[in-house]
Order: structure tokens, then sequence, then C-alpha cells
């Protein structure tokens, strides 16, 4: 029989020649997990050292791992010669934006579809659900021929629009709305409260934390959309930053120190995000995945 | 649950009936802004394009009805199958390896303690990186004259332009970029396993790969196949990794379908044959996706 079989074991035995196997083998275990981790996040480390590093020694013939010399010039470049600045306040404007129209329209429908009956709702609600599947990339011909005839292309509101109506925080909102109990909002209404001042009241603050989860989220992936702004601007000063930096990089060959600079740049804000918010962005990637 | 307390039948006081008016109101009001939004810029694109695709139509949106024209051009044209095998092909060498990966790298995380969050964070933190992040990063690490695999292996290939290295180096770059979300998933799925389930198998004897094929391989099922065709779909959509890295080349042997219909439709502005590959990609995702719904609603959710 063996000793140990649940390797988390925390107890205590005398350690049989078995137990220390397979300590051991847990210790392996452990450092190889460990030399993963670090392998995959090696290439982001070996961007942000390349981005610091003065041109010729990016090149050198041992690269170094460490830089020898630290050399920013790579970032005063980009920034006083690229319209990087200005692609940076364009993806913060519009992400910002993307975040709260669609956590504040999914808001009111889910509310509408999960709390209040009204003729049409199951009939709304399968409308709603039919989208779901629907990839808004197998359309992109008429999705532009539609927005430029509304006279959107390469505007700010024809690239922030198509984000809005995707329908899955719609789905996900009403299933954390059934989830209330209902004596919570019928209290309120027999109090005389209106169905704004239930939702904002009272269902949305129970809510708070998948709004948080899901609005880190929705700020990623609008950040990091790359299909329909590189499709819907044509201005080089109106792009966001994920587009612009392609539009650079090439000009900039083998100078890779500022081609990294500018890949570091861009990935600032969600990096960040994501290291402040892990918990909440884990949680809103399970709600979008279908789990929870 | 879709089924709404029905309001009293029979004969509705005056009072009732305004009230009920008053509540449709204020429904509409809430669902209008979101249901707008929907209709206009997905449900009429997703029906528009199935009429523009029997059109030769440009991409201003003017053409004439050509009935099949663009599905029998589709057909016998070469690229297309070409397009659909290399979809294909960037399929087989990301769906299954990026969920065994994603298994592998969760059991991994699962034994530790202490430094769990920290190595779920380092296989995740890709995952938020913008896609040309990530490809400007893998072109410098992959550079075939000063990168660094290169250097260590002492390999001249160059990546993204090697006909044969291409996809593979593509398909690598997505699963080191989207297999945190799988990881995810499957820590969530293996924190859902009842521990009385470990232990009722152990002392029953059973340990190392017994368990795991007995237990943790089944309760994971349902999580595994929701990530497959998670995948599926998402590989099936696959456009920006390969736009940016090797824009469909060398010789079109990495040309998946969404660049055909790039290219079809924004460079050559034939915006109507371009609808019929947006057709075939929509049809062959829905499936797909019908697959998905079929499975989540067995997994009682």
């Amino acid at each position: 029989m063996t000793a140990t079989i649940n390797k988390s074991t925390t107890t205590k035995p005398p350690a049989p020649l078995s137990v220390r196997l397979s300590r051991l083998w847990g210790g392996v275990i452990t450092a190889l997990t460990l030399v993963l981790a670090a392998a995959w996040v090696f290439p982001m480390y070996w961007a942000v050292v390349t981005s610091v590093k003065p041109d010729d020694e990016t090149v050198a013939a041992p690269p170094t791992l460490w830089p020898q010399k630290f050399d920013f010039s790579s970032y005063s470049y980009i920034f006083q010669n690229s319209p990087i600045v200005r692609w940076y306040i364009n993806s913060v404007l519009t992400a910002v934006l993307i975040t709260f129209l669609v956590l504040l329209l999914s808001i009111l429908c889910a509310y509408a579809l999960s709390q209040i009956n009204f003729r049409g709702r199951t009939w709304l609600y399968w409308l709603v659900l039919a989208g779901f599947m629907i990839p808004f990339q197998a359309s992109l011909i008429p999705l532009f021929i539609f927005i430029n005839k509304l006279g959107l292309v390469n505007s700010y509101t024809g690239l922030v629009v198509p984000q809005l109506a995707a329908p899955i925080a719609v789905v996900i909102y009403k299933q954390f709305f059934d989830q209330v109990p209902h004596e919570l909002g019928d209290a309120a209404r027999i109090d005389g409260a209106s169905e704004w001042r239930v939702l904002f009241g009272i269902f949305l603050p129970l809510n708070w934390g998948i709004t948080v989860s899901l609005g880190i989220v929705t700020f990623i992936a609008a950040w990091n959309n790359f299909l329909w702004p590189f499709i819907v601007m044509n201005d080089t000063a109106k792009l966001t930053i994920p587009v612009g930096i392609t539009q650079i990089q090439s000009a900039y060959g083998v100078a890779y120190a500022k081609t990294m600079a500018t890949a570091v740049t861009a990935a600032v804000p969600t990096v960040v995000a994501y290291l402040i918010f892990q918990r909440r962005v884990t949680e809103g990637v399970m709600a979008t995945a279908g789990l929870k | 649950m879709l089924n709404t307390a029905p309001s009293k039948t029979g004969v509705l006081s005056p009072e009732k009936r305004t009230q009920l008016r008053k509540r449709w109101l204020t429904a509409m009001l809430m669902a209008a802004p979101f249901i707008l939004f929907y209709l206009l810029f997905l449900i009429y694109p997703t029906l528009r394009v199935i009429q523009l695709s029997f059109t030769d139509a440009d991409l201003a949106g003017n053409g004439v009805w050509v009935g099949l024209t663009n599905y029998t051009k589709l057909f016998t044209e070469p690229t297309f199958w070409t397009a659909l095998l290399n979809t294909l092909y960037f399929i087989l060498l990301t769906v299954v390896p990026n969920t065994l990966v994603g298994l592998g790298l969760a059991l991994l995380v699962m034994r530790l303690k202490r430094l769990r969050n920290l190595a779920m964070a380092a296989f995740f933190l890709p995952n938020v990186l913008p896609v040309s992040v990530v490809t400007s990063v893998w072109n410098w690490v992959l550079d075939s004259n000063f990168g660094l695999v290169n250097y260590l292996t002492g390999s001249t290939v160059t990546w993204f332009q090697d006909p044969v290295w291409a996809m593979p180096a593509v398909a690598f770059v997505t699963i080191w970029w989207t297999v945190g979300f799988n990881v995810l998933l499957f820590i969530a799925g293996l924190q859902n396993i009842p521990p009385e389930l470990y232990e009722a198998a152990a002392l029953d004897g059973a340990s190392g790969f017994r368990l795991f094929r007995s237990i943790t391989w089944p309760s994971l099922w349902p999580v595994t196949s929701l990530i497959l065709l998670l995948q599926l779909i998402a590989q099936f959509k696959i456009f920006d990794q390969i736009y940016l890295l090797t824009t469909g080349g060398p010789f079109d042997k990495t040309l998946v379908l969404l660049l055909y219909a790039y290219r079809e439709g924004f460079q050559q502005q034939h915006g109507g044959y371009s609808s019929a590959i947006g057709v075939v990609l929509m049809v062959i995702i829905l499936v797909v996706s019908a697959l998905q719904a079929k499975l989540l609603n067995r997994g009682g959710r």
C-alpha cells in the first residue's frame, strides 16, 4: 500500500522512503512548473529588455540577458516621432466609452428581460440569444457598407457602435439578475419604487462584483480589438494603438529597440489592469465562457 | 425560466391597464437601446451578407443580382479550397494541442500552493496583450538574423516566411498567446471535482495515472469539450495573427478563410464574392456553435 496518494497532504508521518521519494518528485514537478511559467513570461521580459538597450546592443552576438547599458532613447524617439500619444488617447477614450456603454446597455436590457413582465419578453430574449452565436467577422462587408452609408467610416462613432452589438453581457447579466431573490425587488416596488430605482438601487449594487469583472474584461477586449478598428479607420491620426503600432514598426526595420518600445507601450494598460485585478479578470473570463 | 407570470385574465380595471402599459413602456425603454444597436450592427449585417452574396456588389454596396454565380465561382476557385484547407490545417495545429497544453499546465499549476496565483498569472498574462504586441514580440524572438531562438539553436530559418514553417510558427504563437484562457477554465473545472472522489479512489488503492484516468479526466470532460468547441469557433475565424505575421504568405501557404474574404472584399472590391465567403464561414461557425449549445444544455446550465 502506498503511503501518499494525495500529494498535498500536510500531515507528518515518520517519513519512510516512499514518502521522501514522493516529496522529491513533488519538488521536481514544482520546479518544472516554475520553469515553464518563467519560460511563458520570458518573451515579454525579452521585449521589455530589448526596448531599453541601445540599438547596437540589441543585435550583439551573445545576446545580453540584462542590458549592459540602459538606454531609454527608443521611448523618447517613438513619443516624439510618431503619433503614438495620439493613438494612446484614441484607445483610452474609445475603450472607456465602449466599456461604459456596453455595461449600461446590457444592464438595462437584462433587467427588463429578467425582472419585468411584459408582452414579448420571451420573444425578445430568444432574439438576443439568437445573436449569441453569430460571428460579426462573417459580415464585415455589409457592416462596412452600412457604416459607410451612415457616413461613419473613419470616425470614432463608426469605431465604437458595432462593438456595442454583442449580446454576451446581456445574457450574463440576465443570469445574475435571475438569481436575485424576488422578495428584494417586490418589497421596494410595494413601497412605490420605480423599476429604475429597483435596478439602480438594489440589483446593480447586488451585482457590483460581476459588473467590475465584466467591465475590466470588456475594457481589455476593447483595447485589444484589432480587426474592426483596422478596417474602419484609414486616417493615421485616428488609429487605435494596437493598429497604429503596426504602421510604424515596418519603418523601423532592424531598429528592434524602437519596435519593442512601441509594443511595450501598447501593452501597458491591459497588463497593468490584469495584474491589479487578476481575480476579477478570472471571474469575467469564466462568465464570458459560460462557466458560473 | 422564461414563463412569465401572466397578468390576471379576465376584465382589467382601468388602473390595472394603465399600470400594465406603464410597465411595458418601462421595459421597452430599458431594452430598446441595446436592441437597437444589436439589430442595426449585428442582425442586419448578418442578413444583408446573405443577400449580398447573390449580387456582384462592390464595396459601396452597389450591384445587381447574379444568382448563384459567386458560389459556383467560389467552389471552383482553387484559392478558396486552399484557404479552407489552410484554415483546417491551422485548426489541426491549434485546437487539440492548445487544449492539451492548457490541461497539462492546469494540472501542474494545481499542485502548487503558495505560488499558484503567480504561476497562473504567468500563463494567462499573454492573453491580455493586443495581438499586434504578440506578433511584434514573436517577430523579434523568431527573427531570422538576430532573434533569440535562431541564435540559441543555430538555425537560419525565416520562420514566418518559410513555406513549411510559417503555419506551425503562427500556431505556436497562437498557443502561447491564448493557452492561459484554457488554463483558467481547466483550473475552475479541477477545483469543482469533489476531493472525496479522490479519497475514495485512494482507499481503493488507485494512484497516479489511474486516478487521472478514472476521476480527473471524466469529471473534466464537460470543461474539456467546452474548451475544444470554443477553440474551434475561434480558430475558424483566425485572421489577426496571420495577417500581421505572414499576410497569408508565402505563396498563400497561410491564406485562411477570413483573410481570403478580406482580400477579395477590401482589396479587390469584390463585395458580393467576399460576402459569399463570409456566408460559408458563418454557416460553419453556426453549425459548430449549435453543437456547443447542445453540449452546454446537456451540462444542465
